[in-house]
């Protein structure tokens, strides 16, 4: 209990729960086997549900694992946790990355459009979590910062003005999809 | 990155069809991999293809050793490029990568270059990037920068320097512990996660510094954290303080309470429930605690947020276990939750149902859960079941409904577990109710009528065969177990043959009957079958072959019968079997059939009691003049685990004998062991004399067999010694196909480990029902005290596991439980010694930060005949015994008063305890020396828990007050009063509070003799001054202001009326 709020696992499957991308944190599963059969397991025992209708995170608890989740088209995104966790931190995490994903898929989160921009799925994650740890769960600073490649200070001038209206463009875009 | 989100509006159509990493490998990926070798990068193209090869690994894939290496200094020359996404890009490739430390080395420059950049995204990653993977050494080049980052205005580089903290704590703690200073000032942090960070790593920091935390918490909880993740963490930290404060605040408000209480009034969803969870939690909860937690959960179970609802109704499951009462408030908006869409929210809402509702709402529920049982998962269904079963004993009178219900859902589909967990509890209700009875095991015959699982049916058969014949119609459930007979397959088929022989055995009136139908399953296609058909009709004299008494034939039937079916070369012999203990195989020479030869025997199974072991060793005539067993230990293993024989060892102790009983198992298949005897040295037992010992005939493989060794000892006296044995015996080779052994054997010998006969052999486990009468009508005089050092332990909890098991002696009123965290402990144990001496114990530990622990044991025989020689003796050989626990048993050369002989020497151990911290404080304003000296391996904080301990112990009240690493604070007053303290009486000490200092005066009537100390009639009066700190005053700044010897002394302090009040 004195501990840290930790993730344990976040997963992105498709329809058919194969992975698109997932980060582990913990040692609970060593090998990709395992992981595999808990990714199966997590999939088929969220199968069921109606996390897709609804806007809200859904939840699942089993094996000692605290599953939160939310689909969208052929995607599912899950955030797992130990049976200890707050539910409520690991939704936020969730909520900040579904977000994150469809603000830097600028609204077409679907799988192909997830595999096309792997590296900002990637990352997305790498900016969320660190080692278990959570860095960052608002969407907009996430995604700000995966996408922020602009002005590396010795860039040429050109370059600059075009990734720098390319920023613009987004920053609109980020707050017509937010509201 | 920008490119692949612009390339995606220019070439969208041309990548609509497929995946871009369809058909991608590994070996063609590795090839392009060589584009970072190009003298002209081209970012976007790198970029792909990291992505690739992050893609490869996410899938699962592994590059080996070399193939990483060359990826490794591959995507180094990277660095090259100013591409602010590829380096993103590079850095995640190092990450995954992780390199050796050698390897590391190569980029070690680079990203110690980004740490300084002027960009804060590089910054940031560089310095995760570079923790990730960095060492010990390197750690020290780079600390001045991490320190530098801690405190950057930069929150995302504040955040990643202080989340690689938290990782390198694990590893490197002695450097970040370095950081405090820069960790604490990011605590100030505008950036809500930065300061959530920073409370992490700061509390990892100080974790193991009670007194730091609890000051971090006290600090905090005033403040205002602004970051609802940070508010969580205070909150779990500020449950650490309450629970680990437990101890010392008995009465009044819970310190914190109000902040938790407070926190359930925040504005963000996850403090609220953080906090609610929290109070639910708390040690001992009031429901006056407890009610404004379970509000804000009641307001959450009709949230629209599935999430929301499941953590509310999860926590009010959970403390529907300890506070039934205090969660019906919520039973009608948890009753809305049954048709919930979320299964996990249904199934934990009916369960909590299940807990906290009355007898009349039984039938509501059950009605509403029938409906509900039909879509959940079977894994669900368990739970529901489960409940429903502690529902029913707890509700007798409603068995009816609960009882319908699990025969319902038995009908129903369902997978192995459940079923078994609804056989299960319907064979626990038939127990525990007997209304039940009739009515539950006609379900389970319905049910075995159509059972697709062999192992319940056999269950269930074996069950019907032990409750049926008791019912009012027996009869009735014959056709179900006969229909078993010809529907089933063999398993369940010769199941049913026991069952019907116990009717048979148990009913007279159905015997013939049951004949008829036994007779039938003579022509069973099974063997098995056949064979128990007529095994069974001879047992019960169907045909008058055998003239057993009915008496015998249920004996058999019902009593647990232990012979292996096995065949052996010797003739069977009905006096080689041991009695009582495992059986030895017997059976004629290669019994065609497996039919159990061992009818002649007596029934027997494995029993661990002392009657068993009493009853065998008095069948043996070597040992029958022993006289009464007074002990026999648990089977102490002397060779490892899968040995090719596996030996144990009972001890048997008797007021003039000791016997061994080795119990012997060949695992070899292909031997059989005779004539083994166990040689057994004792030549370091010297009080031992060996006067016989039984060998065993013969050992064949798999069953085990018992060879006994004697020895003689001095008469009631607890002599301990070693012992090594050999196992020695002749070994024959046997044919395995055949069974048959070989005619010649060869001698052989087996070591065995030692063993030890230590003085918790002569100890019963013998409970007390009211220890402190029992101690307190003790012999005052025969009461003896030692103390202790143990050396460094994990905890409090395993030091005193030791000590109970050397002691060998039965805890009291539960006092072998440790709360966790504590630094002290009072453990009171009972047991009766050889020669029938009551013997009590009252253990006292201590623990400090250094893990040492320090014990002080007193001990008190009741038996007022008890001579104190033979005590002594015990104690002597107790200590002895201890050796493992390293016993820094000191030099007491205590210096007597001289007034006080015989019945003070109890007050006299107290007073000397009570010095360690008296002693301790006078001590440091003079000399550390004499405090080492005094208290070899005893350090400040156990010294002031002993005392602690002594004085709540000895004073019959309970103190209060802080105790801890730096100090004992008491504030209040203590008196003298009284029977035992006559002298005394009149005296006082005094703590107060005052302007920052604790003073303290202390007025009796003495003088001092040397160095020990007398009442008297002078009146002396000192006064000190302890500077207060905080929480805890500190020994080490006691001044005195009056300089003299008092207080060096011995003050007794016996039986003070110790009255502290709480502020």
């Amino acid at each position: 209990m004195e501990k840290c709020p930790s993730v344990k696992s976040i997963l992105l499957l498709d329809s058919e729960g194969k992975r698109v991308a997932v980060k582990y944190y913990s040692d609970d599963w060593p090998t990709n086997a395992a992981k595999e059969a808990f990714e199966k397991d997590v999939f088929t025992k969220t199968q069921k549900t109606n996390a897709r209708t609804e806007g809200y995170s859904e939840i699942a608890m089993f094996e000692n694992n605290m599953v939160v989740y939310k689909f969208v088209q052929d995607l599912h995104f899950f955030v797992t946790g130990g049976e200890d966790e707050n539910e409520l931190i690991l939704a936020t995490v969730l909520q900040g990355f579904f977000d994150a994903v469809g603000l830097l898929l600028r609204g077409n989160v679907d799988k192909r459009e997830a595999l096309e921009n792997l590296d900002l799925i990637l990352l997305c994650l790498d900016e969320i979590v660190d080692g278990g740890i959570i860095l960052e769960t608002d969407a907009t600073v996430i995604a700000g910062k995966v996408a922020s490649h602009s002005i590396d200070a010795g860039a040429p001038l050109s370059e600059q003005t075009i990734s720098q209206a390319l920023a613009t463009a987004r920053e609109h875009l980020t707050r017509s999809l937010l509201k | 990155m920008a490119q692949p989100l612009v390339k995606k509006d220019d070439d969208h159509d041309d990548e609509a069809e497929y995946s871009p990493f369809l058909g991608i490998e590994k070996g063609a990926v590795l090839q392009e991999a060589r584009v970072f070798n190009d003298p002209q990068l081209d970012p976007r193209r790198c970029s792909q293809v990291i992505t690739k090869l992050l893609y490869l690994l996410n899938q699962g894939e592994t590059f080996t050793k070399i193939e990483a290496t060359e990826v490794f200094f591959a995507v180094t020359k990277l660095f090259q490029s100013r591409d602010l996404g590829l380096r993103r890009m590079v850095y995640l490739m190092i990450k995954e990568l992780s390199p050796s430390s050698d390897e590391v080395i190569i980029v070690t420059s680079s990203l110690m270059k980004d740490m300084n950049s002027k960009t804060d995204m590089y910054r940031a990653n560089a310095i995760r990037v570079l923790c990730r993977i960095t060492d010990g050494t390197l750690l020290t080049q780079i600390e001045r920068y991490l320190k530098q980052a801690i405190v950057d205005k930069n929150p995302v580089v504040a955040s990643a320097a202080l989340v690689s903290g938290i990782h390198l704590l694990q590893s490197n703690p002695e450097i970040v512990k370095r950081w405090s200073n820069e960790v604490q000032e990011a605590m100030q942090s505008r950036a809500a996660l930065v300061q959530f960070h920073a409370l992490a790593l700061l509390h990892q920091i100080r974790q193991n510094d009670r007194l730091a935390v609890s000051k971090l918490v006290t600090s905090l909880t005033r403040g205002t954290v602004r970051s609802p993740l940070a508010q969580c963490l205070l909150i779990r930290y500020t449950c650490q303080v309450i629970r680990e404060s437990a101890g010392n605040t008995q009465t009044g408000e819970r310190p914190f309470y109000d902040y938790l209480e407070s926190c359930l009034r925040h504005k963000a969803e996850m403090v609220i429930f953080e906090a609610a969870r929290a109070i639910t939690e708390l040690n001992g909860v009031t429901s006056r605690e407890l009610t404004p937690a379970i509000t804000v959960l009641q307001l959450f179970l009709s949230s629209s947020k599935p999430v929301l609802r499941f953590a509310a109704v999860r926590t009010l499951n959970k403390v529907a276990m300890m506070h039934p009462m205090a969660v019906t408030n919520c039973n009608i908006d948890m009753e809305s939750l049954i048709s919930d869409q979320n299964r996990s929210i249904a199934t934990l809402a009916i369960t909590t149902l299940l807990k906290t509702g009355n007898e009349s709402s039984v039938d509501r529920l059950m009605k509403q859960i029938t409906n509900f049982m039909s879509d959940i998962a079977d894994e669900f269904k368990i739970v529901v079941v489960e409940a429903i079963r502690s529902l029913c004993l707890k509700f007798p009178l409603k068995y009816r409904s609960l009882m319908n219900f699990l025969s319902n859902i038995l009908r129903e589909e369902g997978g192995f577990e459940y079923k078994k967990a609804i056989v299960d509890s319907i064979v626990i209700l038939i127990r525990d109710i007997p209304d039940a009875k009739e009515s539950g095991l006609l379900h389970l015959c319905e049910f075995i009528e159509d059972c697709e699982f062999t192992y319940l049916s056999t269950q269930i058969l074996h069950f019907l065969g032990i409750e049926g014949p008791k019912t009012s119609d027996p009869s009735k459930y014959i056709r179900y177990i006969y229909n078993r007979v010809h529907l089933e397959n063999a398993t369940v088929r010769a199941s049913a043959v026991s069952t019907l022989a116990k009717f048979g055995a148990m009913v007279d009136s159905l015997k013939p009957r049951i004949f008829v139908l036994l007779r039938r399953c003579l022509f069973d296609s099974d063997d098995e079958v056949r064979d128990r058909a007529t095994l069974y009709l001879n047992t019960l004299g169907a045909d008058g072959a055998m003239d057993e008494t009915n008496e015998d034939a249920s004996e058999f039937l019902f009593g647990s019968l232990d012979v292996p079916l096995e065949s052996s070369d010797e003739p069977f012999d009905i006096s080689s079997v041991p009695r009582e203990v495992k059986v030895q195989p017997l059976a004629e020479k290669k019994a065609p059939s497996k039919k159990p030869a061992g009818l002649g025997a007596p029934p027997s199974g494995p029993t661990a009691t002392v009657d068993a072991y009493e009853k065998l060793l008095s069948s043996i005539p070597e040992f029958s003049s022993f006289g009464n067993l007074f002990k026999s230990s648990a089977p102490v293993e002397l060779t490892e685990a899968e040995t090719e024989y596996a030996v144990n060892v009972v001890k048997h102790i008797f007021d003039q004998h000791v016997v061994f009983q080795y119990n012997c198992t060949n695992t070899i298949p292909e031997q059989l062991l005779e004539n083994v005897t166990v040689l057994v040295d004792s030549s370091e037992a010297e009080e031992f004399a060996e006067v016989a010992s039984k060998p065993l005939q013969s050992l064949p493989y798999d069953s085990p067999g018992q060879t006994f060794v004697a020895f003689e000892k001095p008469q009631g006296v607890p002599a301990v010694g070693k012992f090594s044995n050999i196992l020695k015996f002749i070994v024959k080779e046997v044919d395995t196909s055949t069974g048959e052994a070989e005619d010649d054997g060869v001698e052989d010998e087996y070591r065995l480990e030692d063993l030890e006969v230590v003085a918790a052999d002569y100890m019963q486990k013998v409970g007390v029902s009211n220890f402190r009468n029992a101690w307190e009508n003790m012999n005052p005089d025969s009461e003896r005290v030692d103390e202790y050092g143990l050396g460094p332990r994990e905890n409090l909890s395993e030091a005193v596991n030791a000590v109970i098991n050397l002691l060998g002696m039965q805890p009291c009123e539960g006092t072998e439980v440790v709360p966790s965290n504590s630094r002290s402990h009072t453990c009171l144990l009972s047991g009766v010694f050889i020669g029938n001496v009551r013997v009590l114990v009252r253990l006292s530990f201590g623990i400090d930060g250094e893990k040492e622990v320090a014990m002080k044991l007193a001990r008190a025989p009741a038996a007022q005949q008890v001579n104190s020689g033979k005590l002594r003796e015990f104690g002597g050989k107790t200590v002895a015994a201890r050796e493992e626990l390293r016993p820094d048993k000191r030099d007491k050369k205590r210096k007597r008063a001289g007034v006080r002989e015989g019945a003070r020497e109890k007050s006299r151990e107290t007073a000397l305890e009570v010095k360690f911290a008296w002693k301790k404080r006078k001590g440091r304003g003079r000399s550390d020396g004499i405090c080492e000296e005094l208290f070899m391996g005893m350090n400040r904080e156990v010294a002031c828990n002993l005392a602690f301990l002594t004085i709540n112990e000895k004073g019959k009240a309970r103190m209060e007050g802080w105790c801890d690493g730096d100090g004992l604070l008491l504030l209040g007053e203590r008196r003298w009063r009284g029977e035992e303290e006559e002298e005394g009486k009149g005296s006082t000490l005094a703590f107060t509070e005052k302007d920052g200092w604790i003073e303290e005066r202390m007025r009796w009537k003495g003088k001092m003799d040397g160095s020990s100390w007398m009442y008297g009639d002078e009146e002396v009066e000192e006064q000190h001054r302890v500077e207060k700190d905080g929480l805890g005053c500190r020994f080490d700044e006691v001044v005195p202001v009056i300089e003299g010897p008092i207080g060096e002394g011995k003050g007794d302090l016996g039986s003070p009326d110790f009255r502290v009040s709480s502020n």
